[in-house]
Order: C-alpha cells, then sequence, then structure tokens
C-alpha cells in the first residue's frame, strides 16, 4: 500500500485537531491579554539603572 | 490498512463536540450569568478583560466539575433517558477521558482564577469543584435523598465566587446570592421529580419522593419555598438591592409561594387528573425566578453606574 500523504485517521480527527487548535490559539490571547493589562496596572516601573534618574528622587523637583 | 483505521468506526469517534458537551454547557450558561452578575454588583470593578477571563474561568471550572461528573455517574447516566446520550454512556468518550479533561480543566481554571484575580476566589472555585464532583457527586447523590439539597450548594457558589474575585473577600451579599440559589434549588428540582416520575427511580437515585414519598416532596417544596422568599426579599435590603430588585422580588417570590402552595394542596388523585399541570407551570416558573432575580440585580447596578438611585 503506497504511503498516503493524508491519512483517513486525519480526517476522521479534523474536528477535534481544528477545535483544540483554535483552543490553544485563544489560551495565547488570553495569556498575553492578561499579561498587558496586569503590567499597566503597574503603573511606571522604571527604576534607578546605574544612572540616577532624577525624575524618581522622592520630594525633588526633577532639573530642567 | 492500518488497524488504527478499522478498530474505530467513523461514527464512533468523538469528535469537538463531544468533549465540550463533557462540559455540560447548558448548566454552565447559568454558571456564567451568576457569577457575571456576582462580578457585576461587587462594589470593586475589575479590568474588563480580567472580568471576562474571570467568567471564562469559572465557567471551565464548572465545566471540569460536569466533566468529572459524567466520569463517576457515567453508570446511572446510562440507565435515565434524559442522559443517556452523554458522550461518556454512548460510548464516543471513554471514562478515563472523561476524567483526564475534568481534572486537567480543574487544575487549569483554577491556577488561572488565582492569577487574573485572587487566590481566595480560585480557593473557593477549587472547593467548589471538590463539592460537586466528590461530596455531591460520588459520596451523597446515591446516599440520601437530601442529595439535591447538597448539590444545589455547588450550584450557589458560582455568583459568590465573582464578587471575590472583584472583591477578595466574601461579605454578607455574596452569601445572600448564594442562599437564594441554594434554596431555590431543591423546590425546582423536586417538582420535576413530581411529574417525571420513572427516570430517576430506574437508575436507583434516592429522590425524595421515592424515599419519603410524594406528599413529603410536597411538604418540602413549600417549607423551602417559603424560606427562600425570606432570603430572597432580605437581599433588597443590603447595599446591592435597589428598587428593581425590591419590587421584582416581591412580586416573583409571591408568585412563587402561591405556585409551591398550590403543590402543597394536591394529591396525587389530582395531579394525576390534568397531568401534574400545577407542577409543571411552577418548574417553569421556577427558572424565570431565577434569572429574572440575577437580572433585577444587574438592573439596579446598572442604575447606579448611571447615577439614578
Amino acid at each position: 500500500m503506497a504511503l498516503q500523504v493524508e491519512h483517513e485517521l486525519h480526517r476522521r480527527r479534523r474536528s477535534r485537531n481544528v477545535g483544540l487548535g483554535l483552543v490553544l490559539v485563544g489560551l495565547i490571547g488570553i495569556v498575553f491579554g492578561l499579561t498587558v493589562v496586569k503590567v499597566q496596572q503597574l503603573g511606571a516601573t522604571q527604576s534607578f539603572d546605574h544612572v540616577v534618574r532624577p525624575e524618581l528622587l522622592p520630594g525633588e523637583e526633577a532639573p530642567q | 490498512m492500518t488497524d488504527l483505521s478499522t478498530t474505530s468506526p467513523l461514527e464512533g469517534e468523538a469528535q469537538f463536540g463531544d468533549y465540550f458537551a463533557l462540559l455540560k454547557p447548558r448548566v454552565m450558561t447559568l454558571v456564567v450569568f451568576t457569577a457575571l452578575v456576582g462580578m457585576l454588583v461587587a462594589p470593586v470593578t475589575l479590568h474588563p478583560f480580567v472580568g471576562f477571563c474571570a467568567i471564562l474561568f469559572i465557567a471551565v471550572g464548572g465545566g471540569a466539575a460536569g466533566a468529572l461528573n459524567m466520569w463517576w455517574d457515567a453508570d446511572i447516566d446510562a440507565v435515565m433517558r434524559r442522559t443517556a446520550k452523554r458522550p461518556v454512556p454512548s460510548g464516543r468518550v471513554t471514562g478515563g477521558e472523561a476524567l483526564a479533561v475534568g481534572l486537567a480543566l480543574s487544575g487549569f481554571s483554577v491556577v488561572m482564577l488565582g492569577l487574573a484575580t485572587n487566590w481566595a476566589a480560585a480557593g473557593l472555585l477549587a472547593f467548589t469543584i471538590f463539592f460537586y464532583a466528590v461530596v455531591y457527586s460520588m459520596w451523597l447523590k446515591r446516599s440520601t435523598p437530601q442529595n439535591i439539597v447538597i448539590g444545589g450548594a455547588a450550584g450557589a457558589f458560582p455568583p459568590m465566587i465573582g464578587w471575590v474575585a472583584a472583591t477578595g473577600s466574601i461579605g454578607l451579599e455574596s452569601v445572600l446570592m448564594f442562599a437564594l440559589i441554594f434554596l431555590w434549588t431543591p423546590p425546582h428540582f423536586w417538582a420535576l421529580a413530581l411529574f417525571m416520575r420513572s427516570d430517576y427511580d430506574d437508575a436507583g437515585v434516592p429522590m425524595l419522593t421515592v424515599t419519603h414519598g410524594r406528599r413529603a416532596t410536597r411538604v418540602h417544596i413549600l417549607a423551602y419555598t417559603i424560606v427562600l422568599a425570606a432570603f430572597a426579599v432580605w437581599l433588597a435590603f443590603t447595599p446591592i438591592g435597589g428598587p428593581v430588585y425590591l419590587v421584582a422580588a416581591v412580586a416573583l417570590n409571591a408568585w412563587f409561594v402561591k405556585g409551591a402552595w398550590e403543590i402543597w394542596r394536591r394529591d396525587e388523585d389530582m395531579a394525576e387528573a390534568d397531568k401534574y399541570l400545577t407542577e409543571r407551570k411552577v418548574f417553569k416558573f421556577s427558572l424565570l425566578y431565577l434569572f429574572l432575580h440575577f437580572g433585577a440585580l444587574l438592573a439596579d447596578a446598572a442604575l447606579r453606574a448611571l447615577g439614578v438611585i
């Protein structure tokens, strides 16, 4: 019997595979969306990084 | 031909819809609706996307509990006409697959709800799944005629989970929303049991109608409905209640108590004579009853958001 690219099994399981694929794509979207929202809710997240950032010093006006 | 294609015939192959059916989509709609109301009436507002995800994870958790229930109850589902076509008793999905889907989605939904909102809500979801799958399905469903009462508790948790997802704590309002569904479930299902007589008997599930008789069931329906009415109206006087809910609760509960009273007044001869007309009417009305209560809570929340009340 010749090798077939599309086995009959693929056809039978198409709805399962397509469904599972969509679920996984949805999951990626949800995790990404949650990440975006959670990071936005953190507010400003910058910190000192070797160089002093005057706008982060408490109670001081940033020099012009 | 390989043996893969000969062992499972085309019509027996589980499709995606069969796995979805394991999650009891119709029960899920009630879970989604009540959890959504619980979340929207809460005094803390979630980011819309986080709220959407929380509802989704609560729904998936409820579905996982449904899959575990179908795995455990396949033997009695096969006997009852209403449930014989479910994926496991009909043979399209194996019991092991249902168990795997149930366990995987349980873990997934609890962890994701915890990450999206807070761990109190996630813990409550985990407890709900445990309660429905283990306490209700495995332990009490087949051993006590109070099974309906216990099972009602599992169905009553979603609005509380929605509330906790938003606020992080339980609060009186969410307890009263819990009580509303918890106390509504017994009269709802016992009214059904009165006119769907044979199914549960065949499966050997101890329903109150069988163990204590139909007279006792009618008394129980009336008793639970009266207690339910008190709790339902009480909710109107909490911060989440409002004019719409108060009017709806008074009218719907008056109607429901009247229906339960009529059920209580009738005996089997009267019921047989009109083919359980009153019982059927009360059962149908009880579905609307729950939907309208939660809809009214939502209406009052909308009025508050608009600054009308």
